[in-house]
């Protein structure tokens, strides 16, 4: 046998006893929304210090396909940016017989993202809905220069997509001509390099582009995202970042670990990720 | 593999003398070639059950689509039935109900099965009481996955016009594949309309002029063109050429399918130029020597000549180039713009199908109407890129023969 095989071998050897070990208990499975998984990430790092016998594993993919292992049963807690949808509800009956139970783990603003060289600095959330909506083409039309407005928008998997269409478009249809883009990372290149572009997506900052400021009617003051308007919930375009777990497995370590979570050192992981701590009379109802 | 070493080794003691590769022993077959040879044939034969099976799986998943049997709009209209029929109901009717398997009904109890179908109604009652506030919308009586409302235009609550619409995560979820159709075409054809010359220019080159030292260099370099990922080439058109031709053509969208086009045709030089060079390539000594002696030039040789006797491995080579652009998903996801919009402009961002389908299946629910529609799409790519393949493979075998018979 060749040395290269034998090291196969042996990492083939490896693997095979390593994956039970994982397996083991005191293995949190989160999945879900790709918009949390940092964060996410962030609580296992810190919940490891404090209780360095669990292991937590963090899988990303988009809500709906954390709804999905949930309803099979492969993972104990579902990561979502949006709330869960009534066929997975019932997905999840079929499953295991009960309905999910809902944690709200903390706030998200989304921002508006504008290039750094427009002049537009604020929008209402009318404006804004034209311009998604396909009624506003220009930015003359809402204060700015003489050029047509490029609309980046996020595929429809995201989280993000479906929570923008409900809040700002009122469920109606984004405008034909929004281009889609995978990930904030790169709505925020593609703004930086359109000079005319204009996207959404979480509450980031990046090179070459700016947050507008929202007015929540044509007649209130503009709105800036920072985390003391969303979490008082003056800026308009806010959302819940929930955990979805089975009743079933809460008793155990799912459950400690949703307690910490929604808990003073989970929430103070959150503002440091850059999220909006719960309220502390809003938390878990 | 421990076939092949006891092939080598027989099973009995070598004799004294060793004969080279046993062929002394003549031409009987040893049970171990015989063994080997059909695991072969065998292994052969799996790829071709494989294409089968994919295009089984595929296409079955798009059937209710392909036969107009799936309805949305009945999907909407959700049954509701109180705690008393359900507790009325024989087992049989209640994994009807709940829509189980056998095996996953039988895990639970009867009575705990019957609290989760009354629960799984008592969520869509609280559903019903919520959603009566939605809006009204004239469409929602519309079977959206309907043959009509697939391809044609239609103007839908909110719109000015009959239009072609994709957007499948909507309140009516509307699935006009046209846009998708019209993007993936518009983004090939550039592709191809870009490569063609360049590849073609090359093949020429390289089998007709380039001399042997040189051949050596420039082939294999065209051919690790086809060996550069995808994605990267994907990133290389969203950071640089994006930009390149912009400040070029100064486009109103940065990202569209004149950019995609470009990059896709990159990533189909070596496929188009492999099968042209080897076209060229087989073209009879006689044929361009014949040429030379009545005086004519290399070029006239080349262009007049050894073009028009390949030219149906050209077309071949179009065909696959074609095949291979149409079915690629990375560049064009990363550099389209992926706005599904009806225009034939080439300057407008444009979604493919294949970039749609890799986008969106993700999240789709497994067996929905979004997750058939994908399929259905899907299908289709399998299919032209398919036929694409046997029609290049075709055109080429005839070829070579045609040119082997005549030299």
């Amino acid at each position: 046998m060749t040395p290269g095989r034998l090291l196969t071998l042996g990492a083939l050897v490896g693997l095979l006893t390593a994956v039970p070990s994982l397996a083991r208990a005191g293995t949190l499975n989160l999945k879900g929304s790709d918009t949390m998984v940092i964060l996410a990430q962030r609580w296992a790092v810190e919940y490891a210090k404090l209780r360095p016998t669990t292991r937590i594993q963090i899988t990303g993919g988009g809500s709906g396909v954390g709804f999905a292992a949930l309803q099979n049963g492969t993972m104990d807690l579902a990561l979502a940016s949006r709330p869960i949808r009534l066929a997975e509800i019932e997905g999840c009956i079929r499953a295991f017989g009960r309905r999910p139970r809902e944690h709200r783990v903390a706030l998200d603003g989304l921002a508006i993202y504008v290039n750094e060289a427009n002049p537009v600095e604020a929008l209402s959330l009318d404006q804004l809905e034209g311009i998604f909506r396909g009624r506003l083409n220009n930015w003359a039309a809402v204060g700015g220069v003489d050029a047509p407005i490029v609309r980046f928008g996020r595929e429809s998997s995201s989280g993000s997509y479906e929570f923008f269409k409900r809040r700002v478009l009122g469920g109606r249809d984004f405008a034909v001509r929004t281009q889609s883009v995978s990930g904030t990372a790169a709505i925020l290149q593609v703004v930086a390099r359109e000079p005319h572009g204009i996207g959404y997506g979480g509450v980031a900052y990046g090179a070459g582009t700016r947050h507008l400021r929202i007015r929540p009617t044509p007649d209130e003051p503009a709105i800036e995202p920072t985390e003391e308007t969303i979490l008082d919930r003056r800026y308009p375009i806010w959302r819940y970042l929930y955990i979805y777990a089975n009743p079933a497995v809460e008793t155990g370590e799912a459950g400690d670990f949703l307690r910490w979570v929604t808990g003073p050192q989970g929430q103070e992981v959150v503002r440091e990720v850059g999220y909006c701590p719960l309220p502390p009379e809003g938390s878990n109802p | 593999m421990s076939d092949a070493d006891s092939v080598t080794t027989p099973p009995s003691p070598p004799p004294a003398k060793p004969p080279w590769h046993d062929l002394a022993r003549g031409r009987v077959a040893r049970p171990g070639e015989w063994l080997v040879e059909k695991g072969i044939f065998a292994v052969s034969l799996t790829a071709i059950v494989m294409i089968l099976l994919i295009f089984v799986f595929v296409g079955r998943e798009a059937l209710p689509i392909l036969l107009g049997q799936a309805d949305s709009a009945a999907a909407r209209v959700q049954r509701i039935l109180p705690p008393e029929d359900v507790d009325r109901m024989t087992p049989s009717e209640l994994r009807a109900a709940l829509g189980l398997s056998r095996r996953k009904f039988a895990a639970r109890s009867l009575e705990e099965q019957k609290a989760a179908l009354k629960e799984i109604y008592a969520v869509r009652a609280e559903a019903d009481r919520n959603g009566a506030e939605a809006i009204p919308d004239k469409d929602s009586e519309v079977n959206t996955v309907g043959w009509r409302y697939l391809i044609r235009p239609h103007q839908w609550t909110g719109y000015s016009r009959p239009e072609f619409i994709w957007q499948p995560v909507s309140q009516i979820q509307k699935f006009n594949v046209v846009p998708l159709l019209v993007g993936s075409l518009k983004v090939t054809l550039v592709a191809v309309l870009f490569a063609l010359p360049l590849a073609l220019g090359a093949a020429l080159y390289v089998s007709q002029f380039a001399s042997r030292r040189l051949r050596a260099w420039i082939k294999p370099a065209i051919e690790m063109l086809a060996g550069i990922p995808s994605v990267v080439l994907g990133f290389f058109a969203l950071f640089v050429l994006a930009a390149a031709l912009e400040s070029v053509f100064a486009f109103q969208s940065r990202l569209n399918a004149f950019v995609a086009g470009i990059a896709l045709g990159v990533a189909i030089i070596p496929v188009i130029f492999a099968l042209a060079e080897e076209a060229l390539s087989a073209v009879p000594r006689g044929y361009l020597e014949g040429a030379l002696a009545v005086g004519a030039s290399r070029w006239q040789a080349a262009w007049g000549v050894a073009l028009p006797a390949a030219w149906p491995g050209v077309f071949a080579a179009v065909v696959l180039g074609f095949g291979r652009a149409l079915g690629e998903t990375m560049i064009v996801l990363m550099a389209s713009g992926n706005a599904a919009i009806l225009s034939w402009s080439l300057f407008d961002s444009s979604r493919t199908v294949t970039a749609t389908i890799a986008a969106e299946l993700g999240e789709v629910v497994f067996g929905g109407h979004h997750y058939r529609v994908l399929f259905l799409l899907g299908t289709l790519v399998l299919a032209v890129s398919f036929v694409a393949n046997l029609v290049a493979d075709g055109v080429m075998n005839r070829l070579r023969r045609r040119l082997a018979s005549s030299s």
